[in-house]
Order: structure tokens, then sequence, then C-alpha cells
């Protein structure tokens, strides 16, 4: 018998006295987990398959099981963690690169959670959402630095492309193909009926979903996959991904088993073909290049469309974001190294990049030293987790921030963080039909908007208390902001002071 | 340096005529209003003072000491013609004291620098009110328009008027402003009205916009040094007056735009245009509590906030228009109004003065 090094991180804890063998928790685990045994008539689990995706914890009907973290340890060791060493056993058996999905699990300080609002007291009124106005509407894209005049003395309105938004929060880039057409489905109307727009990634766009184009952005990937013209003209912007947070420096690869005939289609790509798309652009190897990328996109589409670049935040994420600003951009998106992922490299989601509340404070800080802020709006994302989130990321200075992984948490998401094995059991980051019909959009949909209401009218409670009834009153005011536990070199890269001063 | 939260008392009296009258009036207004000081800041801005040097850039300054006097005067004399300078004069009262040396220069660009600088006229003189104000430690230019002089001080209003002798000046117009700053900074140059060129300023309220503002304002060359409220709204008018040509009542719409839901409900045009200011110039917009009124060569502004959070008043007699943050404050000085309202929330009440250019 084979030695086995990795053991189970998890259990599956069955209650035999509650398990009535329905047999369902075997039907739902696509990982093959749970087991019947005809003869004694019960079921077993194989804790050595078990991703902790809770699929069947949450369709068990007599709530039998439960998974728990396995005590099964190594002996310990502050430098040699369980997983620092179940990783060399992986890579000395496999000889291969360690494969994550989702955003970087690791401890490293998380700023949003070490930033404190500001409320009214006394000099300065609260104002109550429930019975004034609270307003929320942003608008993204590039501002005139003059305006110009009619004879008749009007200002003439002609503005560069923008978008408007009902608040300032967009689902960020998951390409079809790392989700089911039922998680973009779910998007999409969402973002109709929100008055937002979502994002289609590098896949290109479901011919079945262009009629949601004005909430649309449809993006342009070192790839290429599916970009033509009729796609670039479908969306109400268009956003060139020159990185993701989670990724730096490296392009997406879907696995040529998730190419079936629809996303082939999509994607223009054979089927069964991995989908890699390179590193770079490879028309882009310099500001220049990428000028010359943003205009021919606009010069395809008329002018009529927003162009938004999308970067990681890296350690020279501001003095890049001024160079994008100057490119004809009219958004910058920067995604910070807690973003998600379908799939990445462990040591580079886990070593490479920024937390998206520095680079942005960063961003925003350069472009107004340089006089250029109102050229550009920017997008933050890179893990917000919560309105709270949304509220500090806008008093850093963010136009809009953009989440992903909420969203598809909100869509049944567990964090699993398996996506890359393409078994989700919970019909998102997967292309099998038996498990992406799972998701249903009617469902789906609905629970996005739910969730998004409620960030709302958190929000607004939020602006409502800090005396602030227009969200673009919040906008870079950094004042309503206070660390705590920061260092005074933080204090100063975020451009807040701290609590109790 | 920290944020100066402050309440207070304004009042304003201008004449459409462009008929002069004497600043005794405006003294009486806000001295009705004492309540709302607290004797940490009191102040004035008068226009149409100087007729006999209306073509000349006043400036109002005070200085610490000699040194930084003699430090500006060489700084002046290098950048402009001074045509007349003397002490502004002042009556020793025991309410005020620690007064700083406060001069008073009549200037025009010297031309052959303004030439040489590339910039229009107003703009020269911005620069260097700003170089004077962030880099001669001690010397502070509290005023600089033409034909017009802010007074200011610590103090009560109605002692500060006295201090400056402002019965002594004629007018068409007057603002004044009485301090209740929650913390104490004592030094003259934070009582209000803020202004620069003949652009001021007397604020009442705390704007919880303020660091969006600053954030904004400071992409465009001017430096918030006071951290307070009211000089971030005089820089954002003469932004968006003198450089971006805004009207006035456009700046009432930046300013406190109104709601979503009202532009909705406008015709197409005024819709369409409402929707671009706001798009705009989003990062201008004012929230939280604020009554203002705005001086200039040749009229008068007053606004409230969007959601009307402090009180207002204007009443109007015959060519008369009177502005203050209470009813009481227009009845000592005129009780027998033709008109005395209410403005609503963001509903900008501009005042012009006949054949003054504005």
């Amino acid at each position: 018998m084979a030695v086995e090094y990795i053991q189970p991180e998890y259990e599956v804890v069955r209650n035999q006295e509650r398990c009535i063998v329905c047999r369902v928790c075997e039907r739902q685990c696509a990982n093959q987990v749970h087991e019947y045994l005809k003869d004694s008539n019960r079921m077993v689990a194989d804790d050595s398959k078990c991703v902790n995706c809770h699929r069947c914890v949450a369709l068990c009907p007599t709530r039998a099981l439960k998974i728990v973290k396995s005590p099964h340890t190594f002996k310990e060791n502050t430098n040699w963690s369980g997983k620092a060493i179940s990783e060399i056993y992986k890579q000395a058996e496999s000889g291969g690169v360690l494969l994550s999905s989702m955003g970087n699990p690791e401890n490293y300080p998380v700023y949003f959670d070490k930033m404190l609002l500001n409320a009214s007291q006394v000099t300065n009124p609260s104002i109550d959402p429930l019975r004034e106005p609270m307003e929320t509407r942003v608008f993204l894209g590039a501002k005139p630095e003059r305006i110009e005049r009619d004879e008749k003395g009007r200002i003439i309105r002609s503005l560069p492309p923008q978008i408007q938004l009902s608040m300032p929060v967009m689902f960020s880039a998951m390409s079809y193909g790392s989700i089911s057409y039922n998680a973009h489905e779910s998007l999409a109307r969402a973002a109709a009926e929100l008055g937002i727009l979502y994002n289609t990634g590098e896949g290109g766009l479901h011919e079945d979903l262009y009629k949601y184009g004005k909430n649309t952005i449809v993006q342009v990937a070192s790839g290429r996959f599916g970009v033509h013209k009729d796609y670039l003209e479908s969306g109400a912007a268009i956003e060139i991904k020159m990185g993701q947070g989670a990724k730096p420096g490296i392009g997406g690869h879907l696995p040529g088993e998730k190419v079936g005939m629809d996303i082939s289609r999509t994607r223009m790509i054979p089927e069964g073909t991995d989908a890699i798309s390179p590193a770079p652009h490879h028309d882009i190897y310099s500001i220049e290049d990428l000028r010359q990328l943003v205009y021919s996109l606009k010069e395809a589409t008329g002018y009529k469309k927003p162009v938004i670049v999308k970067i990681a935040a890296v350690h020279n994420v501001a003095a890049i974001a001024s160079g994008i600003a100057r490119s004809g951009a009219d958004m910058i998106a920067i995604d910070g190294f807690r973003g998600g992922t379908g799939a990445a490299p462990t040591r580079i989601r886990d070593h490479v990049g920024l937390p998206i509340e520095l680079a942005l404070a960063s961003v925003d800080k350069r472009l107004r030293d340089e006089g250029i802020r109102n050229r550009v709006s920017i997008i933050a994302g890179g893990s917000i987790r919560s309105s709270a989130d949304v509220v500090k990321a806008i008093a850093l200075g963010a136009d809009c921030v953009y989440i992903a992984t909420a969203a598809l948490v909100a869509l049944g998401c567990h964090l699993c963080r398996s996506c890359h094995t393409g078994k989700c059991n919970w019909g998102i980051a997967t292309q099998r039909p038996d498990l992406v019909k799972r998701l249903n959009p009617n469902i789906g949909f609905r629970r996005l908007v739910n969730l998004l209401t409620a960030w709302q009218h958190e929000i607004k409670e939020m602006m409502g208390g800090m005396g602030i009834n227009s969200i673009e009153a919040l906008r870079g005011n950094r004042l309503m902001l206070r660390g705590v536990g920061l260092n005074e070199k933080e204090l100063e890269i975020l451009g807040i002071k701290h609590a109790g001063e | 340096m920290y944020r100066n939260v402050s309440g207070c008392a304004i009042s304003g009296i201008i004449s459409r005529s462009g008929k002069r009258f004497s600043g005794e009036r405006i003294i009486e207004s806000v001295a009705t209003m004492r309540e709302r000081s607290n004797g940490l800041g009191g102040g004035f801005a008068a226009y149409g003072i100087y007729p006999e040097y209306k073509d000349y850039y006043a400036f109002h300054i005070f200085y610490n000491d000699n040194a930084a006097k003699k430090e500006c005067e060489t700084f002046l004399e290098e950048h402009f013609d001074i045509i007349n300078l003397s002490r502004i004069p002042t009556r020793k009262i025991p309410e005020i004291t620690d007064e700083p040396l406060i001069w008073r220069y009549f200037v025009l660009p010297l031309p052959t620098k303004l030439a040489a600088s590339q910039l229009d006229e107003r703009e020269y003189v911005v620069r260097c009110v700003f170089r004077i104000n962030t880099g001669i430690d001690g010397a502070y230019v509290f005023s600089s328009g033409k034909n017009m002089g802010v007074f200011k001080a610590v103090g009560f209003p109605e002692d500060v008027g006295r201090f400056y002798k402002l019965e002594e000046y004629e007018g068409y117009c007057f603002t004044a402003h009485g301090r209740y700053p929650t913390n104490t900074p004592g030094w003259w140059g934070g009582a209000h009205p803020f202004s620069l060129l003949d652009y001021t300023v007397v604020h009442n309220g705390e704007i919880s916009s303020y660091d969006a503002n600053r954030r904004s304002i400071e992409m465009y060359g001017y430096k918030c040094t006071l951290l307070t409220d009211t000089e971030v709204i005089a820089y954002m008018i003469d932004y968006l007056h003198r450089r971006i040509g805004l009207t006035l009542d456009e700046i009432c719409h930046v300013f406190a735009a109104p709601f979503w839901s009202t532009i909705e409900g406008k015709p197409k045009q005024e819709r369409e245009e409402l929707k671009f200011l706001r798009n705009v110039f989003s990062s201008l917009l004012i929230t939280g509590p604020f009554s203002i009124i705005v001086g200039f060569e040749g009229g008068m502004m007053a606004l409230n906030d969007r959601l009307k959070l402090r009180s207002m008043v204007v009443g109007e007699k015959d060519d008369m228009v009177y502005v203050a943050s209470e009813e009481a404050a227009i009845r000592i000085i005129q009780n027998d109004l033709d008109r005395v309202w209410s403005p609503m929330g963001g509903e900008g009440v501009i005042v012009t003065v006949e054949g003054v250019k504005n």
C-alpha cells in the first residue's frame, strides 16, 4: 500500500442517529465524498475528497452532517506549519505548480478593518435616510477641464462618455468559462435590475446575454477571447484587462475540459482546447502601446464607450495609474491582492501585489498631486466584503468599487477555494450541466439584488450618520476616516489621522 | 493643525441702486445676534468703500512684527506698483486687544512682471497673495480686491466694527460675521470673512463634505492652510466663477445641487443642465448645514444648504436687500419691510447692483 503523506484537512461528521439514508449527500457531492453501503444500509464518507463546500450540509434534510477541521496535526512548529509541510509533499509528488482559487487567505493586514468612520454630534446634524433624500447615484467617466458656451451663453453639455450607476458598486470581471452560464445570467439580470453594471471577464459574451448590454462591461484581455465588433458595441463600457489582483503578472488559464460547445462559440476557440491568455498583452509592451489600444477600441466603437484599464495593485501602482490617466483611458480599475480568481498559482496569489486600501490611497493622491484626478474615475476592487468596506473605499478616494467574491457568496459560494477543479457543487464555478442547473438564475439574481439593496441601505445609514446626503461628498473625504493600530507610515500612505487625533 | 468647527451669525446689506451708506448699520444688525457669537472672531466685508482708488487692488495685511512687514513689502515692491500705503485706522478699545500690525496697500501689478508671468492680471494677483500667505512667516493678506475691503479681528463683531471705525466707511454693500468656534485659535486671520480678490464669504455652518471639497480644490493650486470650511468655500467660488466661468446661479446648483428626484422633474433643457453641473462638478457639492453670504464686486449672493439646516432670512425694502441668520437682525435696522422670506434650501438669492460690472 502506498504511503499517504497528506491527511485530510476536514472530517465529515455524520450523526448516524439522524441520518435517514436518503442519499442526498451522495447525489449532491461532485467530489464523491459520500458513499452508500448497501450491506449495512448506511452512509460513509471519504474525508480526503472533501473540499468543505457545505453543499451536503446545506441539503441534508435532518441536519445529520457537519464538517469539522481535523484535529490531526503535525508536531507543532511556528516556522514549518502543517500547510508548508503538506505543500512540499504535494509538490514532491506531482512536480507541479500549486494551484489555488479565490482570494489570498493569508494573514496580511486588512486595512479596512483598521479604519473607523465618523459620525455627527452636536455641531452638525446627522441625517435620517428614512426621512430625507439620501443619494448614492454616481457617474463614472472623464470630466472636462473647462466648459464652453454656445452663442446664447448656455453651457455646451458635451462630455466624454459616462456611465451612470444607482450606487457606487459594480460586479467585477468573471468570465463565462470560469463561472457558469447561470451565474452570468444572474449577474446580468441583477445589474439590470439594480441600475449598475456587471463585467463579462475575458471570456466573451454569450449571445443570449446581449440584451443586458446597457448594464454590461465587455472585457478585452490578453487572449482576446470572444472579442469582435458586435461584442465591443454590445456593452456600456470596454475594459482592457492588464492585470488581476489575484495573479499580477500572469495571464488566465481555462482548462480544455471546461471548453464545451457554448464556451467554444463564445470564446471563439475550438472545443476542448485550453484557453490560455498570455501574461502580457503582446501588443502592449509599454504605456504608449496601451494608449494605442485604448484609442483602437475607441475608434472601433465611435468614441461612444468609456474605456476602463484594469490593473493589479503592484508596488509602483501610483505611477502606473498616472500613466494610464494620460493614455486616454476614462477609468482605472485597481485590483488589490485579495481579489478572487478561478485559478491561480498559489505562490503568486499569496505573495504578489498590494492591499487595495494602500494602492487606492496612493493612486488617488498621486492623481490629485498631478492635477489629473478628474480625467479618470477610479474603481477599486480586491476584497470589498461589506457596505462598510464600500464606504471606506469611497472615503479613501474611489469613485466606485468592484465586487465579485461577495457576489458569488450571495449566489451560494462557500469559499471552499476549489474553483480550479471545475466541480463546484453550487453550480457557480463549473461547466458541468448537472451542477450548473443547481444555480437557478431566477433565485440567484434575486439574491444579488437583495444583497446590494441591503448594502445600499447600510451605505445610506452610514452617510446619514456623517451628515452627508450625497455620495459624491464622501468621495476622497478622508477626514471621515481614522486609523486604529496603524503606524505613522501606514497613516501617511492612507492619508488619514489616527483615532483620537 | 486641526479642523476648525464653528457655529455663527451672518448678516448682509446691499443697495441695488449702488447708493452708498455707512457701516454703522451692519454693525447694528450683527450686534443683535450676539448670542450666536462667542467673542472669538468677528468681521466685515465692505464694497464700494475706496472710490478714489477703485482701479487698484486694495491689500489689507496683518503682520506679526516689523520683520514680516519688511519682508512682505520687499515682495510687494518687486511685484507691484504701490500707489499708496498706510496703517488701517483703528481705535483703541478694551474689548479688542493683541492686535497685529494692520496695513493697507493700493497696488497694481508691475506691467513687466505681469507680462513675463503670462498670466491674466487677476490670476497674477491671486498667486502673489498665496505666495505671501504661505511663504512669508508672520504676514497674511486678508483682503485683496478692488474698491472693497475686509476688516476682521478676534472679538465680538460689534466691537470689531468699532475697532476698525467701520462707521466712517461708506459702501453699497456690507456683510458681517460673528463667530462661535468650538475651539480657540485666537488668530485674527481665522476670523471671517474669507476672501480672495473681491470675493468674500461669511459662513454659518459646518460642512460634512469638507475634505472632499478641500482635496478637490487643492488640485487647482489653492492651498487650504486654515482648515476652515469657509476658506474652502471662498476658493471654490473663485475657481468656479473666475476660472471656470460659471454664473452665480450655476454655482448655487453646484454647491447646493437639487436632489436627483427634483432634477428628474424639470423640463428637458434645465434637467440636462443641472445633471451636467452635478456630474462635472460633483466634488464641489457641499453637504452639511450652511448658510453663506458671498460678496463680490457689484453684488451679493446668499445661499443655504440643500436641506436648509441653518436659518437664513431675506428682507427687501425699496432698493435695499437684507440677509441675516435671524429676522431680528434685519428688523433692528429696517422694520418696515416690503417683503421678508426664508429662501428654500439650495435656492440662491443673487442681488446685483445696477451699473457695476460683475
